[in-house]
């Protein structure tokens, strides 16, 4: 049997084989150094982040199909791929005290986090669906375990074992989606499919049509798309805080990476079939994580339900389609990385052992006891809710402008009002902490150097992009340039 | 011939697959679903897909069969007796959308029309080279990175196994 | 092709019916008389004290993991050892890669003492 050996091409696998060697190291690392020596697991996965970043600026601007066309290493996947690996950074710089003052510092979990970044990246990258997948199943699978890291607390058991069942359940729903478009079109390339459906004279196969509704709940599902949302608020609550930060931004903006490739290309012949569907769960999504927003009182679940109404305003993006709305899309996620993350470490600062200061209340008068900690508080939530001049205020008007320029008034609307009752529930924490009385003596809360760190680089993001948008803008629109 | 075999077969995986999710005793369910993998393996046998079902038998038979014993004795579900407290309308819209689900991917498949481009291997050129030989020809050269990363999602599954279960960490 | 796997089918038939067969019979043909020693489980002679349905300790659940994800690997090299005179040393480095990164797991695995049978 005659084997045409494949050309490898490991430079455009560069940041993915990077970070998987620091995985790797991080792993050894943490299992041949003595107990009391954790510091260089964290320090080696930052380090593997920085290389891995070097890497994707090197291949930026140079499209390319590799492994058989297993991955396109394009300016779009690249984008994403920074993006999670700025999240990752940032998740593991807020780490390092948390885990510290749980009690459960242990080098496993920077090895998780980088094996799930490894995942995201795969997704963003991957130009077959099989290449999606397995990127899908290895972030996923990373992070089940890490959202029971905590292994003590049955919360974080709870939030490991609900996200691991449905998590499982989501993926047979996506894996059959990829099989009944494998039968309708005869390829798993999303460019072949592509192809195919540009060529194809009959399109209303009931397979391919099946297959592309299995996809929508699949990737629906990792976004947290409402009516695929239950799991959120519950996952987001109990999983260790800093996991939660890792993963409100890095899985979402990993699936959309793949959500927006396989559906705004591959499948963009089948538009006039899935727009209308993703209109209505964008309205969906958007309004209901507003309105359950509102009723929270735990902070955790407050952010998971406006993680939710988030994806709703994404999707908005996706609705539109357009050039504006792709790059609308990443200038979004970009910004949303550096809000939501900057939201979480806040609460980490705040929160103690046992799950306590998780309530808004017990926020009351943080405003005078910790200024510094009251206001950036503040800045990131006036970001999330859309108030100029933050990053926040600049991502929604791109994506509402998006969608009314391709016609869809109603849905921008839609989405401006729901903006508009998110404001309600973010200032009520800013209320709360400048305007009531302490409910509570303060424990005291602690600044370790690596979250001071973090929460700069998150300030600095959301008031940089906030103030002057344009040079992020034209990044954005850069990246969808050669797409495909 | 192929349909001789087929349809009892098929009964078999849909009667034994419906004994899973009826028997009150978990370990009767699991023996249930090994007869599933079993006869599943058939099907796949029956669709010229050897590999295929010498791994159904090794992976999902073996392997993944002592997985669910083992848990079942780690729960000891005996004792859980008592009924979860249901809302009555939940057990009602389940079976409406399964019953939807059904109804729609059923249709799907029974149109069976594949419009795709077909692939080049014929049931005749496998059979000339060898299932397992077909299979190892693809895999190691076109989908090399798939299989690499396929180290990788082990890898980590093996950390999360041990840092979910390991007493001391 | 399919049909060269009809004697395993027979094989599993003529299986099935010796087991079935030898249970029906002892049940038609033997006799039935019933005592309380013989309703007892069998344990070498000696009173069995509690119930049979304890829980299982949790190294077990390790070990079963720990046996699927290598069951994968081997599952893996059955292909590979089809062909790997086709593939040369490309095939050779392939599976050296994809078998080292498993075996930074072992050795993880074995550091943790998750192999130990504490």
């Amino acid at each position: 049997m005659d084997l045409a050996i494949p050309s490898i091409d490991i430079a455009s696998l560069g940041p993915e084989l990077i970070l998987s060697i620091a995985a790797i190291l991080v792993l050894m690392v943490s299992v041949f150094l003595p107990k009391e020596r954790k510091d260089p697991a964290c320090y080696l996965s930052l380090l593997g982040i920085l290389f891995a970043l070097a890497s994707s600026v090197t291949l930026w601007g140079k499209p390319k199909y590799a492994f058989n066309n297993m991955i396109y290493v394009d300016n779009f996947g690249l984008f994403f791929n920074m993006v999670v690996l700025i999240t990752a950074g940032i998740a593991i710089l807020m780490s390092i005290n948390y885990l510290k003052e749980e009690g459960m510092s242990h080098g496993e979990f920077f090895a998780l986090i980088l094996f799930a970044t490894v995942g995201m990246m795969f997704m963003a990258i991957g130009s077959n669906l099989i290449t999606i997948f397995l990127g899908l199943e290895t972030m996923s699978i990373s992070i089940y375990v890490l959202a029971g890291f905590l292994r003590e607390r049955d919360r974080s058991n709870e939030s490991a074992l609900k996200y691991l069942l449905l998590g499982a359940f989501s993926s047979a729903f996506l894996l059959y989606g990829i099989a009944f478009i494998y039968g309708a079109t005869g390829t798993t390339d999303l460019k072949g499919i592509s192809v195919f459906l540009s060529e194809a004279t009959y399109l209303n196969d009931p397979m391919l049509l099946a297959g592309t509704g299995l996809l929508l709940v699949g990737f629906g599902f990792k976004i947290a798309a409402v009516p695929f949302h239950m799991w959120t608020p519950d996952v987001y609550e109990g999983a260790p805080t800093s996991v939660t930060a890792f993963m409100s931004v890095g899985v979402k903006a990993a699936a959309f990476a793949a959500f927006v490739r396989v559906f705004s290309y591959s499948l963009w012949n089948l538009q006039p079939d899935w727009v209308l569907l993703m209109w209505i769960l964008a309205v969906l999504t958007m309004t209901l994580g507003n309105i359950a927003a509102i009723a929270q009182t735990n902070i955790k679940r407050m952010l998971a339900y406006s993680s939710i109404a988030h994806a709703g305003y994404i999707m908005v993006g996706m609705v539109a389609s357009s050039e504006l709305g792709i790059s609308s899309i990443l200038f979004y996620m970009l910004a949303y990385a550096f809000m939501n993350l900057g939201a979480f470490g806040v609460i980490i600062v705040f929160e103690r052992k046992g799950e306590k200061n998780l309530d808004i209340e017990d926020y009351s008068g943080m405003g005078f006891k910790y200024p510094a900690l009251a206001l950036l508080m503040s800045i990131f939530l006036f970001s999330l809710a859309g108030i100029p001049p933050t990053a926040g205020f600049v991502g929604k008007f791109y994506i509402f402008g998006a969608a009314v320029k391709e016609g869809y008034i109603w849905l921008a609307i839609i989405g401006v009002m729901n903006s508009l009752v998110s404001v309600y529930y973010y200032l009520r924490v800013t209320v709360v902490m400048y305007m009531n009385e302490p409910v509570k003596e303060f424990t005291g809360i602690t600044w370790s150097p690596s979250m001071v760190i973090a929460l700069i680089i998150a300030v600095i993001g959301t008031l940089l992009i906030g103030i002057l948008p344009s040079p992020y803008l034209d990044l954005a629109k850069q990246s969808i340039l050669l797409m495909m | 011939m192929t349909a001789f075999f087929f349809f009892p077969i098929a009964i078999v995986v849909l009667i034994s697959a419906s004994l899973v999710i009826f028997f009150r005793n978990p370990v009767h369910s699991a023996l249930s679903l090994l007869l599933t993998f079993f006869s599943l393996a058939g099907l796949y046998i029956l669709l010229n897909a050897q590999f295929v079902a010498a791994i159904q038998v090794i992976v999902y038979a073996g392997a993944i069969m002592v997985l669910f014993l083992f848990v079942i004795m780690l729960l000891n579900l005996d004792k859980v007796k008592k009924e979860r407290e249901r809302h009555p309308l939940q057990k009602a819209f389940g079976i409406l959308i399964a019953s939807l689900l059904l109804v729609v991917l059923g249709s799907v498949i029974a149109s069976g029309i594949l419009y795709g481009t077909k692939g080049i291997y014929t049931v005749e050129k496998v059979a000339a080279i060898g299932n397992t030989k077909a299979i190892a020809g693809l895999l190691f050269t076109d989908w090399i990175l798939p299989f690499e990363i396929t180290s990788i999602l082990l890898l980590a599954a093996i950390v999360g196994a041990i840092v979910l279960s390991k007493k001391e960490l | 092709m399919p049909i060269d796997y009809i004697p395993i089918l027979a094989f599993l038939i003529f299986a099935l019916m010796f087991a079935v067969g030898t249970i029906a019979m002892s049940s038609i043909v033997g006799t039935k008389k019933t005592t309380p020693e013989k309703m007892m489980p069998y344990e070498c002679g000696v009173d069995p004290i509690g119930s049979a349905r304890r829980r299982f300790p949790v190294k077990f659940f390790i070990i079963a993991v720990l046996f699927i994800i290598f069951d994968i690997e081997a599952v893996f090299l059955y292909p590979w050892a089809v062909i790997f005179k086709d593939l040369k040393v490309f095939g050779f480095i392939e599976m050296g890669i994809f078998i080292l990164i498993l075996f930074v797991g072992l050795i993880y695995a074995w550091k943790k003492g998750a192999l130990e049978w504490e």
